[in-house]
């Protein structure tokens, strides 16, 4: 029975799902159940984010009870957690609804000067926009460091990147400013669209996409098949 | 020399980026932005369209991707609004609902206060829709069936500009700002080849290459990061004589920076090179 409940039943529903899917876009009649199924996604998406915030919760809280190692980390995401959960939910700080002036609770809960609408503007903003500004400068520090032209393959990817740098600034369309309009693909702009973004770029996304598509096909009709349950945590 | 170069603390290198962007950051130093075909096309598919034509927005990033992305959205809303198109907003990730927010209160409410546009007639906030693939493709197909309120849960029925609306494929255009997933690359793949809505996507440096393979066919136009968003607004700046002040245009401000530390980053690289082939040939001889 237990295995039939976590083994066999959802690699049945996966099965009937990818063929209702399949089977939709070939058979028109099909498509109310296509669209059932992906109601059903959509709930189920939804129940994903209590399972996954449960999940957090959890093993954050495990971490700081046992106080294991980094169990400060672990404190600091669950108060950020708990809390932003809590003042989201209650709607701290939220004006009600113009339409409903009377109803406490009628308020969009991302309104501005709520608590939650200062935690985004005032502390994950600022955090994100921090954690991303830094990159600059480690990027900075890795070009001086590890970019050498050691090999032929070295130097290609050397020669694109000073090619885009530049085309991708003022700096490249003023020092090709000489070149005639007729040759505008041999500036340092041309060549970072008409050339290494159109052609090699272009053609090398098209190889990478063709390969995924072809793997997804491949292990969907594993899935449907019942062939692969990888995704159960089950080895076959 | 060589040697205090081979063993360059970092710290010179961070203090070398930090001065290349602040400077122009405090000078406010603005360079002059040539459109490319992939930028010109977005910018015409919007000027192009009949007036009060209805603009499906997408705005699916966060802030990480804000100073990047957000001079995008906010030229696509100032644009539909200098053409009067109606307009409704969406975005697939939950950090992404202030981002929308923000730019109907500064573009919408500010900017063009003026204008008095009517929330619900001329323009609709959905929020943020949850499902990735699935919500664009509900979106595509039939939205009543998984989406029937707005932002703040009015029903879609009881606004006029969505009332007659059964799914996104009613807009003449859609335009799409994207960090990565779900984003534009989902758009074209569940969205925009459900029918024949024409897509036009601002997408950060590190996501163009993979939306090229789509430009043109799926895609008529591409603003591809910073430079894509400047380009824009110089084209938008062309047209309409108001937003040639620089200071109306982040991305044309954000392009000084932009300038100085790809130049540092080029002169890095030549260093570093020039260091480590001096130092190979000193071993060699010795």
């Amino acid at each position: 029975m237990r295995s039939l409940l976590r083994n066999t039943l959802p690699a049945v529903i996966a099965g009937v799902a990818g063929v209702v899917m399949i089977g939709a876009f070939f058979v028109p009649v099909a498509k109310p159940l296509q669209q059932l199924a992906e109601v059903w996604f959509t709930i189920l998406a939804a129940m994903a984010f209590l399972i996954g915030g449960t999940n957090l919760f959890l093993h954050h809280a495990k971490k700081v009870a046992q106080l294991q190692a980094g169990w400060g980390f672990s404190a600091v995401t669950l108060t950020a957690f708990v809390g932003t959960v809590v003042v989201g939910l209650l709607k701290w700080g939220v004006p009600p609804a113009e339409k409903y002036p009377n109803v406490a609770w009628s308020g969009s809960y991302q309104e501005e000067g709520s608590v939650l609408w200062w935690l985004y503007e005032y502390v994950m903003n600022p955090v994100i926009a921090t954690m991303f500004s830094l990159l600059a400068f480690y990027v900075a520090s890795a070009a001086y460091r590890a970019f050498r032209a050691k090999n032929t393959e070295a130097i290609l990817l050397l020669g694109t990147a000073f090619i885009v740098l530049l085309g991708r600034t003022y700096a490249g369309t003023l020092l090709t400013s000489w070149v005639p309009d007729a040759y505008g693909a041999l500036t340092f702009p041309g060549m970072t669209d008409s050339v290494i973004m159109a052609v090699f770029t272009t053609a090398g996304q098209r190889a990478i996409m063709i390969g995924i598509a072809l793997g997804i096909a491949a292990i969907s009709l594993r899935i449907i098949l019942g062939l692969d349950r990888s995704y159960l945590g089950v080895d076959e | 020399m060589l040697d205090s170069l081979i063993t360059l603390d970092r710290r010179w290198i961070f203090l070398l980026m930090g001065l290349a962007v602040a400077i122009p950051v405090l000078t406010q130093q603005t360079f002059p932005e040539a459109l490319t075909a992939t930028s010109r096309n977005v910018f015409t598919a919007v000027e192009e369209l009949p007036e009060g034509s209805l603009v499906l927005l997408a705005f699916d990033y966060d802030p990480g991707s804000a100073p990047e992305l957000q001079p995008m959205a906010t030229a696509f809303t100032r644009h539909c609004c200098l053409k009067k198109h109606k307009m409704v907003f969406l975005t697939l990730w939950p950090t992404g609902t202030p981002m929308v927010d923000q730019t109907i209160r500064d573009v919408i409410q500010g900017e063009f206060a003026d204008l008095n546009l009517q929330y619900g007639e001329d323009y609709v906030n959905l929020g943020y829709r949850p499902g990735n693939e699935v919500a664009i493709k509900a979106l595509a197909t039939d939205m009543r069936k998984l989406f029937n309120t707005d932002a703040q849960g009015t029903s879609l029925d009881d606004l006029p500009l969505t009332r007659d609306v059964r799914n996104i494929l009613a807009a003449k255009l859609a335009l799409n700002v994207s960090a990565g997933y779900p984003g534009a690359k989902e758009w074209v793949q569940y969205g925009t080849t459900q029918g024949t809505l024409p897509l036009g996507v601002g997408v950060t440096g590190v996501q163009a290459p993979q939306m090229y393979p789509y430009y043109p066919d799926q895609v008529l136009g591409i603003l591809a990061a910073l430079k894509g968003a400047a380009e824009y607004e110089a084209a938008l700046g062309d047209r309409y004589e108001r937003y040639r002040d620089p200071k109306l245009n982040a991305a044309i401000q954000r392009m000084g920076p932009q300038l100085f530390a790809h130049l540092l980053m080029v002169g890095l690289i030549v260093l570093g090179n020039v260091v480590h082939f001096a130092h190979r040939r000193r071993e060699a001889a010795q």
